[in-house]
């Protein structure tokens, strides 16, 4: 990038090795705090994980070297897969929908056919600013059949539908995430799309082509990119899925949430509840290892789809 | 008036509003705002009128001032040591981390340095690695050295942003000319100096960017100060509202305090809100940035 830009001849006054060591020292100075921080809160804790992911805290002997043992023990644990199987399902069904919403947004307000295009776009993105734990006492209290919509409508129509019974609270966590997440998305798309150049729809226009014909021929391809990384941040962001369910039980009696409803749910109570640390730093450390597997799994698809076009 | 000119108005730039669609936009930005206007809706209730009143009707009273003032004085004012902690955590943290994503990123994209291929590798690969899974590890080694239960606990995590160290080398190699750079050092100004005066005020759009998401982030984190911190005088106000909401719910033991719950609620996303609609024009200028990047 710093090659286009035009650089004046370095005057003979210093000999060129010197100058170049001390630049480079001060370029290592710059990049120093980041980096030293860097290291205190991403590459020490996940070293300091490992190393505890082969303890456990025994009853008898106190803390002691069991090797791959909390590995064996999770791979063979069907409340650790429980969760695993949640999380996967509800990835499979809510991104897609979220995302399929997200560029139809995305297409609707490009289109510029709408009235109050900038109205509608700041307030699909509002829910984003609210976080988790606000977001999860809303559309508890709203769903919910004590103090809720529900609660009325089922007094209304005579009929039993509860949103956060064992069965259905997994869709009303992705009624809350679809929620929050959709119009960060949209903007996504819709700043890809704002960076076609408008000529391209003008002489697509000129040739005839209706607005569908423009849709799937030049907006979708355009899409292509940032399809790739909305997918890759939205599993990032359900594999780790936890404030939802970590607050909602204490919302809603039977709400069918266990201490392992997701893996990160069972990692937090085994490491503060159970004080199981060993096991909670080995399940964290899969699980990040699973989520980074499959975002880079994605990414590769992704890149082969796009070099096939 | 006349139907030739009214009808060359409508361009590829500027064509025909469509009311089916903006209608049906509209259902979805109705999802949007429903649980806003129903927690507005309700903080004006008292907690008698929000137990018996149907949800997005307004209440007999309007008690929202009543509920303000009790949020500020229940449990001896504690609402506002959480106010106070969330606003030192968020300035702090998001200055620090903005700072130090514009030093990395000017180095990266201005300045040669030993193992620059290295640092960059590692520190893009680790956008991918989840959060969630991270601060775990990050609370065994906090409470190892002995960190956690401080602020720090919450500071220090915050400092880092990969991804605004990302956006910021973007920026840096498109919108500071190494020119001038050279000039103001053939002037005699130092590499940290000419950082300082040249580069950072050419940073500011990307900055406020960075520094609006790392306040975001910040403001709305809830599971790491929740695993760091177990003294509620150093908790943030998404933690503190989840204990005032576990204390109204422990069935029949605790007092009834669903009101101050949503009160609470409102009055910690009204700032953030606020921030948002005034910065549009950094946040989407930023988001543009890095999708057309990404």
């Amino acid at each position: 990038m710093e090659l286009t830009a035009t650089a004046p001849p370095r005057s003979g006054r210093q000999a060129a090795p010197t100058a170049k060591r001390r630049k480079s020292q001060i370029g290592l100075a710059f990049i120093a705090p980041f980096g030293a921080l860097f290291a205190l809160v991403f590459i020490v804790p996940i070293l300091y994980a490992a190393y505890l992911s082969f303890f456990q805290d025994k009853l008898v002997g106190g803390n002691t070297f069991v090797g791959l043992a909390n590995y064996g023990k999770l791979f063979q644990d069907p409340q650790f897969w429980d969760g695993v199987g949640r999380v996967f399902r509800f990835t499979l069904v809510q991104v897609p929908i979220m995302l399929i919403f997200a560029m139809a947004l995305a297409l609707a307000l490009d289109s510029m056919r709408l009235h109050g295009t900038k109205f509608l776009r700041v307030t699909i993105f509002l829910p984003y600013a609210v976080p988790a734990i606000v977001a999860t006492l809303m559309w508890g209290f709203l769903l919910g059949i004590k103090y809720g919509l529900f609660g009325s409508l089922n007094e209304a129509l005579g009929t039993d539908i509860d949103p956060f019974s064992p069965g259905t609270t997994l869709i009303s966590i992705g009624v809350m995430v679809t929620w929050a997440f959709t119009g960060f998305n949209m903007l996504i798309f819709y700043a890809a799309l704002k960076a076609v150049p408008r000529e391209l729809y003008e002489a697509a226009a000129i040739d005839g082509a209706n607005e569908f014909q423009i849709v799937r021929a030049i907006k979708l391809p355009a899409l292509r990119g940032s399809l790739v990384v909305t997918i890759i941040f939205s599993i990032i962001g359900t594999f780790q899925m936890f404030n939802e369910p970590q607050i909602l039980p204490s919302m809603v009696a039977n709400s069918g949430v266990t201490t392992f409803y997701t893996p990160n749910l069972y990692a937090y109570n085994l490491a503060f509840t159970g004080s199981q640390q060993g096991y909670a730093a080995a399940l964290a450390l899969v699980m990040a290892a699973i989520t980074i597997v499959v975002a880079y799994a994605v990414q590769i698809r992704g890149l082969r789809n796009a070099s096939d076009q | 008036m006349r139907p030739i000119s009214s009808r060359r108005l409508y361009t590829v730039e500027n064509p025909r509003k469509s009311t089916t669609l903006t209608v049906m936009t509209g259902l979805f930005t109705l999802y949007c705002l429903l649980p806003l206007g129903w927690l507005v809706v309700n903080a004006t209730k008292s907690q008698a009128d929000f137990v018996s009143s149907f949800g997005l009707a307004p209440g007999r009273e309007f008690a929202l001032w009543d509920n303000i003032v009790q949020v500020f004085t229940y449990q001896d004012g504690i609402f506002s040591r959480w106010l106070l902690n969330t606003v030192l955590y968020v300035v702090v943290g998001a200055t620090v981390s903005t700072f130090l994503a514009a030093l990395g990123g000017y180095a990266l994209a201005k300045l040669d340095f030993r193992g620059k291929r290295t640092f960059l590798l590692v520190v893009l690969g680790s956008i991918s690695v989840p959060g969630i899974a991270l601060a775990i590890p990050q609370f065994l080694l906090f409470a190892h050295i002995g960190m956690t239960n401080t602020p720090w606990a919450v500071l220090i995590p915050s400092f880092i942003n990969p991804f605004g160290l990302y956006l910021m080398w973007v920026f840096t190699a498109e919108a500071v000319p190494t020119g001038l750079l050279e000039a103001a050092k053939i002037d005699g100004a130092g590499e940290f100096r000419t950082f300082l005066q040249i580069a950072l005020p050419l940073l500011a759009p990307a900055g406020v960017t960075v520094l609006l998401f790392s306040f975001v982030s910040i403001w709305n984190n809830y599971f790491l100060p929740l695993i760091m911190l177990k003294d509620p005088d150093w908790y943030p106000l998404t933690v503190g509202i989840n204990q005032w909401n576990k204390l109204g719910s422990t069935a029949g033991n605790g007092a009834l305090i669903q009101n101050l719950v949503i009160t609470s609620a409102l009055l910690t996303i009204v700032p953030l809100i606020i921030a948002f609609l005034s910065l549009q024009r950094y946040w989407q200028s930023g988001l543009s940035l890095g999708a057309v990047k990404g």
